[in-house]
């Protein structure tokens, strides 16, 4: 609490262009809290150290008091770039410990808001990153896109960015045909807002300048540092947990996953870009293929919202006590351990819980990718200029809400 | 001197406009209110998930340049802090530290459920509202609160500017 008196201090006595430099907390281009310790000579980093923990608000132990039912909302806060994609991971691990079904059509509506979120954290992510080098047009126009399905989640769950939409066993709320409309409308328009980024951006001299050749890394260093998602993807490894373990529905629905081979900042962008296009068209393929029939599953406890009038929930039947009754009628993993990994915009995030038969979790770890790629900034770090870290930070996509938890 | 008073043409509240010389008469809290008013300058200073719609807030949608709200990247060039987001112990301090460097006057928003209260982070390592070691003008409910809410609490305060007394000199 007391460690803010000095900015930059000297490293040793007789050499005066080493010097060590904070950045951070507070600074425009770290995506939120991260502080970096950076040892320099002149403005090359020697050594830099990310520090941690500015935004931990202790998700893991506050889940230990709370049902698996309230522990959906604290979910949101965590990559509150991609609440719905946190939301669905969530569920998913929970579903797979407390063995409830999902209805068919719900796992589309996963995968539809799973996708719209990623669109939107890529959407953010490109916006800041161009942002922090230098391209501050890319950001309205990329915020511009985003407003739209920003609206869209507003629409369809009444919240914007903490959605809380998906319920264990289903989802929270059916999509009205309006929805739908104007979700093609976007999926139609979308292919031409990327080649509107892209004409800005794609062959622009100083952005290949800072992009291209800065922090490579091969697909060994890549995996050494357990990168995952987008960044991992960059350096030519093929992982994908949306491919390799399908979740929801997934496994009926035809997208590729896009490879980059010199793994540097560029390559990561256009991993990124290629993405957004595949993101469009699983999304596509989602309003083709949409099912009809129950937005929750046949043996979903009562911990969702009331959908039919019969089923109502009355103060004596708690969500605590309808999991109890749940956990009582049916073979589940009283005592065990479970572990669900799903591809978040960001990369792996997976949700491990230990769980006695009291209704919470004894204990909820939270994998975040963006925990360990700040991991990796240290590796990256050395030996570039300061600017490119500002780059490096940014081609992580790392978000401290999820990092610190 | 009686002449003149009685020429001037009443515009609204203490403003008189003197007709045949283009100018208007004022006191002197009002004319420094009113540039206050329309030039807060917040410091570029997201925490958390609030912060995201802060800068939708900022971007073309919603425009907050229309007002004169224009991000600025040093505390020392602002004169408003929105505090957008979730305030945890180990960075309290530094938001302290990022106030303390702001030129006077100043201003605090307190943005969402977290700054105002600690919302749903009743944990050991969160402070229960900015209030505990800030002086916050506005606060804005919402977890977090739509890009429309933040314009409201910035008009708020520009209501609360509007309304200072004397608050332009050491001397006053």
């Amino acid at each position: 609490m007391t460690e803010t008196t000095t900015l930059s201090v000297p490293v040793t006595q007789g050499d005066e262009d080493k010097y060590k430099l904070r950045m951070g907390p507070q600074h425009p281009a770290t995506h939120g809290v991260l502080r970096v310790d950076l040892e320099l000579d002149g403005e090359t980093i020697l050594d830099c150290y990310p520090q941690v923990g500015y935004l931990h608000r202790g998700f893991e132990k506050l889940a230990e008091n709370r049902t698996y039912a309230q522990n959906l909302v604290l979910t949101d806060r965590l990559d509150y770039m991609a609440a719905m994609a946190n939301n669905v991971g969530y569920c998913e691990a929970v579903e797979k410990l407390l063995d409830i079904n999902v209805s068919e059509r719900a796992k589309f509506l996963r995968v539809m808001v799973c996708e719209m979120a990623r669109l939107t954290s890529h959407l953010l992510w490109l916006a800041t990153h161009a942002l922090d080098i230098g391209a501050m047009t890319v950001f309205l126009y990329a915020f511009r896109e985003r407003e739209t399905l920003m609206e869209l989640f507003a629409e369809l769950c009444g919240s914007r960015l903490t959605n809380t939409y998906t319920r264990l066993g289903g989802v929270r709320q059916d999509v009205t045909h309006e929805i739908m409309m104007k979700l093609d409308r976007f999926v139609n328009e979308f292919p031409a807002c990327i080649a509107e980024y892209e004409t800005l951006i794609d062959t622009n001299r100083i952005w290949l300048k800072r992009t291209v050749g800065i922090a490579p890394v091969s697909a060994e260093m890549g995996l050494d540092l357990c990168l995952t998602g987008a960044s991992l993807r960059g350096s030519g490894v093929d992982y994908d947990v949306r491919k390799h373990m399908p979740y929801a529905a997934y496994d009926q629905l035809d997208f590729e996953v896009p490879l980059g081979e010199t793994g540097d900042i560029y390559a990561r962008y256009r991993i990124r870009m290629e993405e957004m296009l595949q993101s469009n068209i699983i999304l596509r393929q989602c309003i083709e293929k949409m099912p009809p029939g129950s937005i929750v599953g046949d043996d979903a406890p009562d911990l969702i919202m009331p959908t039919i009038p019969q089923k109502k929930v009355t103060p004596d039947t708690s969500a605590h006590q309808g999991l109890i009754k749940l956990i009582d009628d049916r073979n589940v993993y009283m005592e065990g351990d479970v572990y669900v990994a799903t591809e978040v915009p960001k990369g792996e995030l997976g949700f491990y819980f230990v769980s006695d038969s009291k209704g919470k979790p004894y204990r909820m770890h939270i994998r975040s990718p963006s925990f360990i790629h700040i991991g990796a900034l240290q590796t990256l770090g050395k030996g570039v200029m300061v600017a490119d870290l500002i780059a490096i930070i940014g081609t992580l996509d790392v978000v401290l809400g999820e990092c610190d938890r | 001197m009686g002449k003149i008073n009685e020429d001037l043409v009443h515009i609204t509240d203490g403003i008189k406009y003197i007709p045949g010389a283009s100018a208007l008469v004022a006191p002197l809290n009002k004319v420094i209110n009113w540039g206050r008013a329309g030039s807060i300058w917040p410091a570029t200073f997201g925490l958390a998930c609030c912060a995201i719609e802060m800068m939708v807030a900022g971007s073309a949608t919603n425009d907050l340049d229309r007002f004169g709200i224009i991000f600025r990247a040093s505390p020392r060039q602002a004169d408003c802090l929105i505090l957008a987001g979730t305030i945890t112990k180990k960075m309290a301090p530094v938001v302290r530290r990022v106030y303390d460097q702001m030129p006077e006057p100043r201003y605090v928003l307190a943005m969402g459920s977290c700054a105002c209260t600690g919302g749903v982070f009743d944990t050991y390592s969160v402070v229960q509202g900015a209030n505990e070691f800030l002086p916050v003008d506005v606060y804005i409910p919402g977890c977090p609160p739509r890009p429309e809410a933040l314009l409201e609490g910035l008009m708020k305060l520009q209501e609360k500017i509007m309304q200072e007394q004397g608050r332009w000199s050491q001397f006053a």
